[in-house]
This record gives structure tokens, sequence and C-alpha cells, in this order.
């Protein structure tokens, strides 16, 4: 496609743009944090700005690897092979667009150790998109792993009270899933000879070596994603992260869990999947169910919204695994939705936050009164994470339960009452915070937003609502590839189930 | 073959014994002022022999077959020789500032070299007799090199006492498989167990060989020493310990194991993957409460030995490649980590304590960095060069089909994780204490630099110490 390799580029800008603080950003403390929140956001802009010029010469008519790239690496069979297709592209164009939104909103809110903290946050910029770019499985583990490093550090060193646990945590809990599929990774290294992903996609592994391999991989994308009942990590991170660490978190850590479903276990594990799908179903049911429960009983803001990050993921497995061009789809779609809905929720409560220094609910209320914009801004999020038509989150929530309900009419009728709970909690919510007298004699002297937040939540507010009036351009590209993968899918599992037929003398 | 040709095959070993024997008589003569001169030349010396060992390709066997050189040993040999000498720049820059120099430990260090050298290049037991306890000896005068303090006699006659143990466990294993086979030597050895007939009394010699190669690496249950004696011992000792002299006991376990005893495989195996498995358990679980860094390190140190002898427990040529990877990353991470613990000295005297760590972001952020990017590669992050290792001897182990050790060594590396975060933890998060001296030398600054800059790019060009080990292991599976 193109002469130059476009992908490498947006993935190393960002650590380009680290290397140019630690050299650029000298003199006094405030000339040091103010070259380096300068470096960081034109560095961030000019890679959004590089994944747009992906986006616009992407070419969604099929469902080939583009862009693509190799190199020799590690060893005959692991090399440095990246690419894109309609599954991972809207990823990267997700993450890239993200991150000057982050900049933005820790502009004023981090004023310790500015430098080391952009420095932290383009190195996650790096490692999260080299994650959707890689096609060398070996290489995808690298930037999977590498991005817990930064986290951690975004969430012990610039977190809240309890920061030092809650980092712990998310390290520890997702490393341990990790680490079993880096066990697998190399199973199939010996197995398939090579680590290549676009050979692996049309190997077919032997059944009972599927089962294991699939579970292993489970074990690292449930607890990323996270699904019930290892999700327990998310609530405290989420908490005790700053702001801009809770948006990446919500909007990209946790679709990476997805994305491994899409990219590895449906299409490489055909028939395990389709052995676990009752499994995956039943966990995605109870995060649904359970979890917008737990939400419900939250007094602190963002662990609501963490609680209904576990709930949305929930239909994003639930869709994921129905295997039709819908579900999937859906899937994806809501993804990407949740990615901007969640983020845009987490500003909302940063911005208040950074005022009043507190996430209880209870310290709120009335603040319609003095803050319309925000209350506005805040309104169509919250509507968009119940999912009401028109909001991007409405066409991921039906899409999934679409699929759904062809397959599974009984996993459909509980998640739609999920859609139900997640309108409780989120109006709850609402209407605690916005609505109501505003009695609070703290809340007296309350500001509306600046420029600096309405620059950041305006476009989010565009996108959320473009995104379910017109979602055509994200079909556009991932239908093809989806199809693909549903096509090659069927093909696989025939490939199981013939010899097996054959043997019982069955016809299938 | 004549005397000289066999000569000819020894010559590194002979620059540093006769350079070692110079240096000494040099320093007798010239007293403790001289000891700056004397370990510089001993660092030349090291990196002659280290030249002299790169240059010969060709393998040959000297002395009927008692000592040979081939690529397995050439790779260890420089490993151990780099080792070495940084570990002699150290010690120089670190007694230096205590104004306790002595000219006899770049001396000892340099006789402890020579051993290491002989007994991975051994190839009967009585040539690794000699070279080990040739190395041993020497150890356990460096373990007490502190004559002062309490703490590093009780290391040096705790090492010494346990050393003579072993050696004399050693000596009897060794007894039993030459009264079982009739002979000392490896190939011999070899062609007599070939068919894996294996009597009992055989197998108490096995028995008897693996439990002091697994003294001598520090792994579960032989590892009751390490803790001790590295904590005892003067710092830039127990780096000593912790780098060359670790290597070269991997080496020597490689060595000793797969030499003689291909057709056994079945029997050391078992032993191997539980040695393996215990030995990352202990050192991810024991290394948590510990505040003395030093200590910790040791702790550390056993739990890589149980991930490096995965490597062997898989007895095929790729576990081996993967274990002298590791060994190789493990020497350059250890080297780094302990540079950064002897710059760890405040108002002169020095900090061993973690705590003391805390806020180092703050106070001196380049040297909270170096150490971090070394902590993060030891505890096997990618994407630090740690990452690599462990891939190798962990794939080695699924390709053999081990698929529990792997299994239980992964798991309790996450667990290992924890401590290797809490000095990260220490360092970036807490409140800052008062900094740490500057100036701590040249040298040390360049090791703890150096190390941490390879432990970082090793991403970017991983392939040719992957090739280099990879053909150091395919000497000894012809």
């Amino acid at each position: 496609m193109s002469g130059w390799p476009i992908l490498s580029a947006i993935t190393f800008l960002p650590l380009l743009g680290a290397g140019a603080i630690v050299l650029f950003a000298r003199g006094s403390k405030e000339a040091v944090a103010g070259n380096a929140r300068w470096i960081a956001l034109v560095t961030t802009i000019v890679a959004f700005a590089l994944s747009l010029v992906i986006w616009a010469r992407f070419d969604g008519h099929t469902a080939a690897f583009q862009f693509v790239e190799r190199a020799d690496w590690l060893a005959p069979g692991i090399g440095y092979h990246m690419g894109v297709d309609g599954i991972s592209m809207l990823f990267i164009v997700l993450t890239a667009g993200l991150m000057p939104f982050c900049i933005l909103a820790s502009w004023e809110s981090i004023e310790d150790r500015v430098a080391e903290y952009m420095i932290a946050f383009l190195a996650l910029e790096t490692l999260m998109i080299g994650v959707f770019c890689a096609l060398d499985l070996v290489l995808f583990y690298l930037f999977f792993e590498g991005g817990l490093i930064p986290m951690f550090l975004i969430i012990g060193v610039w977190g809240g009270k309890r920061r030092v646990y809650a980092s712990f945590k998310f390290f520890l809990y997702t490393l341990l899933g990790s680490v079993l599929m880096l066990l697998a990774i190399l199973a199939m290294y010996y197995v398939a000879g090579t680590t290549d992903i676009v050979t692996l996609l049309h190997y077919h592994f032997d059944a009972k070596l599927q089962a294991f391999l699939w579970l292993a991989f489970f074990a690292s994308f449930a607890v990323k994603l996270p699904m019930w009942p290892v999700h327990t990590w998310l609530p405290d991170a989420h908490v005790e992260a700053p702001t801009a660490g809770s948006v990446i978190l919500a909007g990209i850590l946790l679709k990476m869990g997805g994305y491994g479903f899409l990219r590895f276990s449906l299409p490489m594990f055909a028939s395990a999947s389709v052995t676990f799908t009752p499994l995956v179903f039943a966990l995605s049911v109870i995060a649904i169910i359970y979890t917008s429960l737990v939400a419900l009983a939250q007094d602190d803001m963002k662990k609501l919204i963490a609680y209904s990050s576990v709930a949305h993921m929930g239909f994003v497995t639930m869709g994921l695994f129905t295997l039709t061009q819908q579900g999937l789809d859906g899937g994806i779609f809501q993804m990407l939705s949740h990615g901007v809905i969640s983020g845009a929720l987490f500003l909302c409560v940063g911005v208040v936050y950074d005022r009043m220094h507190t996430r209880e609910i209870t310290a709120y209320g009335g603040l319609v009164n003095r803050m319309p914009l925000y209350a506005a801004c805040f309104m169509v999020f919250s509507l968009a994470n119940v999912g009401l038509p028109g909001t991007g989150g409405f066409i991921g929530e039906f899409m999934t339960m679409l699929g759904t309900f062809a397959v599974n009419t009984w996993v459909a009728i509980f998640a739609a009452t999920g859609v139900i709970l997640s309108a409780a909690y989120a109006l709850y919510l609402y209407r605690r915070i916005v609505f109501g007298e505003l009695v609070k004699p703290a809340l007296r002297t309350i500001q509306d937003l600046s420029l600096r937040e309405v620059a950041i939540l305006a476009p989010l507010v565009a996108l959320t609502i473009a995104m379910g009036v017109y979602p055509k351009p994200v079909f556009d590209v991932t239908s093809v590839s989806v199809a693909n993968l549903i096509a090659e899918h069927q093909t696989a599992l025939a490939i199981d189930h013939a010899p097996k037929f054959a043997a019982r003398g069955l016809n299938p | 073959m004549t005397l000289q040709s066999d000569l000819m095959v020894l010559l590194p070993e002979l620059l540093v014994a006769a350079g070692a024997m110079v240096l000494l008589i040099g320093g007798v003569t010239g007293g403790d002022r001289t000891t700056g001169i004397v370990s510089w030349l001993a660092v030349a010396l090291l990196a002659i022999a280290g030249c002299l060992v790169f240059a010969r390709s060709a393998p040959a066997t000297a002395f009927g077959g008692a000592f040979v050189v081939d690529g397995f040993a050439r790779f260890a040999k420089i490993l151990i020789l780099a080792g070495s000498a940084l570990c002699i720049v150290m010690a120089n820059e670190f007694f230096g500032l205590e104004r306790r120099q002595r000219f006899e430990l770049p001396v000892l260090m340099l006789l402890a070299t020579l051993g290491m050298m002989l007994m991975v290049s051994a190839s009967s037991f009585i040539a690794l007799y000699m070279g080990l306890e040739l190395q041993s000896l020497a150890l356990y005068v460096l373990a007490a090199f502190n004559r002062d303090s309490a703490r590093s006699t009780e290391a040096g006659l705790k090492y010494f006492v346990l050393g003579a143990l072993s050696s004399g466990m050693l000596l009897y294993g060794i007894s039993l498989i030459y009264g079982f086979t009739g002979s000392t030597e490896f190939a011999v050895i070899a062609r007599a167990t070939a068919g894996g007939g294996a009597n009992l009394g055989l197998i108490f010699g096995l028995v008897f060989l693996v439990a002091v190669l697994a003294f001598k690496v520090g792994a579960v249950p032989f590892h009751m020493w390490t803790p001790d004696v590295y904590e005892g011992s003067p710092t830039p000792v127990t780096a000593f310990f912790i780098t060359a002299v670790k290597v070269a006991a991997f080496a020597l376990f490689i060595r000793a194991i797969v030499a003689p005893f291909p057709g056994m495989m079945h029997q050391w195996q078992q032993i191997v993957v539980v040695v393996s498995m215990l030995s990352t358990i202990l050192g991810a679980v024991a290394a948590i409460g510990q505040t003395n860094i030093k200590r910790l390190l040791a702790y550390s140190s056993i739990g890589h030995a149980g991930y490096a002898l995965l490597g062997l427990a898989a007895g095929t040529q790729l576990g081996i490649q993967g274990m002298l990877v590791y060994l190789a990353y493990y020497l350059l991470t250890n080297l780094g980590m302990f540079a950064c613990v002897s710059a760890m000295r405040r108002d002169g005297e020095p900090v061993e304590d973690i705590r003391q760590l805390a806020g180092l972001s703050r106070t001196q952020p380049w040297f909270a960095f170096a150490m971090g990017a070394l902590t993060l590669s030891l505890a096997g992050l990618p994407p630090l060069a740690g990452i690599f290792a462990k891939l190798y001897v962990f794939g080695a182990a699924i390709q053999a089909h081990l698929y529990v050790p792997a299994i239980v060594n992964i798991v309790a590396s996450v667990a290992g994780a924890f401590y290797y975060l809490r000095i990260l933890q220490i360092m970036y998060f807490d409140d800052q204490v008062r900094g740490f001296d500057r100036g701590i030398g040249g040298g040390t600054h360049a090791i703890m630099w150096g190390t941490s800059f390879v432990s970082m790019f090793f991403v970017v060009v991983p392939a040719p110490l992957i090739l280099l080990a990879g053909s150091a292991a395919h000497a000894l599976f012809p």
C-alpha cells in the first residue's frame, strides 16, 4: 500500500515525544512542566492526525491486513510484523483520539512531576497502539504486557489515597492472567513453528490442545476486559487512578481484552470457542446483571462508572461469542462507543473532582443551578451510557442483543434486563449529582466549565451523538473483516467436526 | 599431543595464573598503596584473557581429554571474565571510598576466576574438582574479607564449613561414579551409561553430584547458606558471588550433568525439575519479607536459579541455549543491581535497608530510573531484557512437555514480581528521605548505566546473543 512504515511511525512517535521531553524540558520547575505539557499535546495530536490518515487510506473492501511491515527480529518464525485490518484499525484511531483529551484533562490537575507524568502517558500510548498493530504473538505480548508498567506508575505516583494497594492489585492481577497466555504462545510456537498471527489464523490446532490454549488466552483477556468474577481490580484501579488514567483504563486498556478475543480466541481456536460459549454467555449475563446491581449501591462516582464498565463489557463478550455478523459488529461498536462514553464520563467526574476534591456522590447535588453547561454534557454521556437511541451506546447494545437473540433467547432476555438496570443506576447518579436544590455550602461558589474543559467535552458530545446517528463509517471498516472471520470460523469448525462424524458414521 | 600444544590450549588460564602471581608479588612489595594499580592491572589481565578465549574458535582438548575448550566453555568463560573484571572495578571503588583497600582482594578474585575457568572447561571429574576447590578456597577468604566485621567473618566461616561439607559429598559422589563406571572422564562415563542401564550405586553417585551442584548454584533445598553469606560479605564480594561465581556454577552444573550422563537423563531430570520448582517458589515467597537489599537479592538469585534450571531440566539443546541466554541476562542485570547497591551510601556509610530508597525518584531521578529498569528486568517484565531470557527457558520446558513445572514457575514469577515492584514502589511512590552520597566512582556509575541501557534496549537487537548461546549449546550436543 504505502511506501513508508506508517504503523511503526504512529506506534513509536509517542516514544519520540517522550524522548523529546527528556531532552528539551529543562529549566525551572514551571518551565519543565510547561514544556512537557506542550510537547505531549503536540505529539498526541500528530499521532491522532496520523491515525486519521490511516483511516482515510484504509481499504474497507478487503479482509486482508494492510500497511504491512516485516523485519527479522528474534528468531526464525518470530519477527517484527505489523499490520491492521478492519478489526484492529479503529482501535488505533480510538487510542490516538483519546490521548490528546487525556493530556488536556491533566493540564492543570497534575502539578507534581509533570514531565514524568507526560513521559509515562506517551510510553503508554506507544505500547497501546503497538498492541493493536502487532501481527506477531511475541510482539503482541511485549506490547500487551509492557503497558502494565506505565499504568502501574500512573496509578501509584499520581493516584489517590489507596494508590499503592490499587496499583499492586492492578499489576499482579493482570500479570497473573497474562503469564499463562505467554506459556500458550510458546506452546503454539512449538506446534506451529511460528508466532506470526497471519499464519496462525489459518493454522489448525488439534482440538484437545485448542481447549488448553483457549483457556490460557481466556485467563489473560478475561482479567483484562474484565469479566465477572475477575473484575475486582478494576473498581480499585479506577478509583485511585488520576482522571486521565481512568480514561485510558476504561477507554483503551479494557478493549485490549475484547480485541484479544476477536483476534486470537475466536479465529484461532474455533471449536474450543464453541465449546466454551456457554461459559462466556453465563459470565457475561452475570456481569451484566450483578455488576449493574452493584453499581446501584455505590456512593463513589468513579466506582459506579467502573462497575457500569464491567456490565458494558458483558455485552461485548456476549456479542462476540454469538459469532454472528450483528453480534461481532455490535461488540466492536460497543467497545468503540464505550471507549468514548466511559472516557467522557470519567472526564466529567474529573471536572467536579478538580473543584471539590471528593468523589462522594453525597457531597454533590443541584449542580445544574450553577453549572448548566456541565449538566448538559454530563446528561448526554449518562444517557449514552444507558443506551438511549440516538447515542453511540444504543447501537452497540442493540446489535449485540440482536445477535444474541438469534443464538440464545434466554441470554438475550437476561441481558435486556441489564439495560433497564443501567438506566436505573445512571439516572440515579445523575439525579443525585445534578438535580435538586443546591444546598451544600461548599458548592455555592462552584464554577461552570472553563474554556479548556469545554474544548475537551464538546467534541466528545458531538462524537457520541454522531456515533448514534450515523454509525455507517464504523461498519464500513469492520463488516468485511468480521464476515471473513465468521466464514473462516465456519471452515475451521467443519475441519474439526468432519472426521469425528465420519468416525461415528453420522452425517453432519 | 605434546606438552607444548597442551599448554597452548590452556593459554588464557596460564596467563591469569601467572598474572595473579606477579600481581601478588607486586602487592606484597608495594603494600596496600598499590591496590589501585593492582586492580586495574588485574582488569587488564582479565580483558586480555577474554580476548584470547574469544580468539580461539576451534574446539580443542588437552591433557588426555581432561580439559576441553569448546563453544560452551568459551561462552561461559567470557561471561565469567567480564563479570570478574567488572566486580574488581566495583570493589576497587567501593573500598577506595572507605579507605580500606587491600591488594589481596583483586589477587584473590583473579585466583577464583582461574578456578572458574578451569572448572567450566573440565572434562573429567578430577579436573573439575581441582578447579572447583581453587575457586572455593579463594571465595571463603573473600567472604570474610572484612576481618573486623562480625557479619563478614561469620559469612566466611559458614561458607567454609558448608563448602567443605559439599566438597566431601562431591568426592564421595565421584568415587561412587568412578566405582560403577570405571572412569572419571566424562566421555568414558557417557559411553558407560549410554544405554540408560542405571544401577543403584551409580544413581547414588549421581544424586550426590547433583546435590553438590545444587548447593553451588544456591538452589533449594541446598540454599541455606546463600542469604547469610550474601548479606554478610562486603557488597562487591557479594556482587562477585552472585554474578561471576553463580554463572560459573551454572556452567559447571550443565557440563557435569549433560556431558557424562546423557543416557541417564530420565534420572537426573526428575531431581532438576523438583529443585527448579522449589527454588522459584521459595525465592518468590521468602524475598517478600526482606528489608535488607542484599538479602533480598540473595533470595531473588535463588528464584533465578530455579528459572535457569528449568532450561537444564528440559535436557535439550534448546534448553541449554535458553539457560545460557538466561545466564548472560542474569549476570548483566545483577552486575547493574549491585552497582546500584554499592552506590547506596549515606555520609560515607553503606546503606542496605530498602526503606532508605524512599523517594529516590525525587532526590536522584536518574539513579532511580536506572535501578528501576534493572529491577523490572529482574522481574522479567517486557519490554526489558528479562522477558527474553524467560521466553527461552520456558519455551524449552514447553517443548520438552514439562507443562507442570512451567506453570508452577511462571505463577511463582508473578508472586516474585511483588517484591520487585515493592522496590519500585519505595523509590517512586513513597515520601522521600535524604538522598544518597554522590561521587561513588566512575566505574560503578558506568556499570550501572551500561547494564540498565542494555536491559532497556536489548529488545531492539536480541538475535546476536541468542545465536551465540545457540552455537555454544550446540557444543554439548554434537
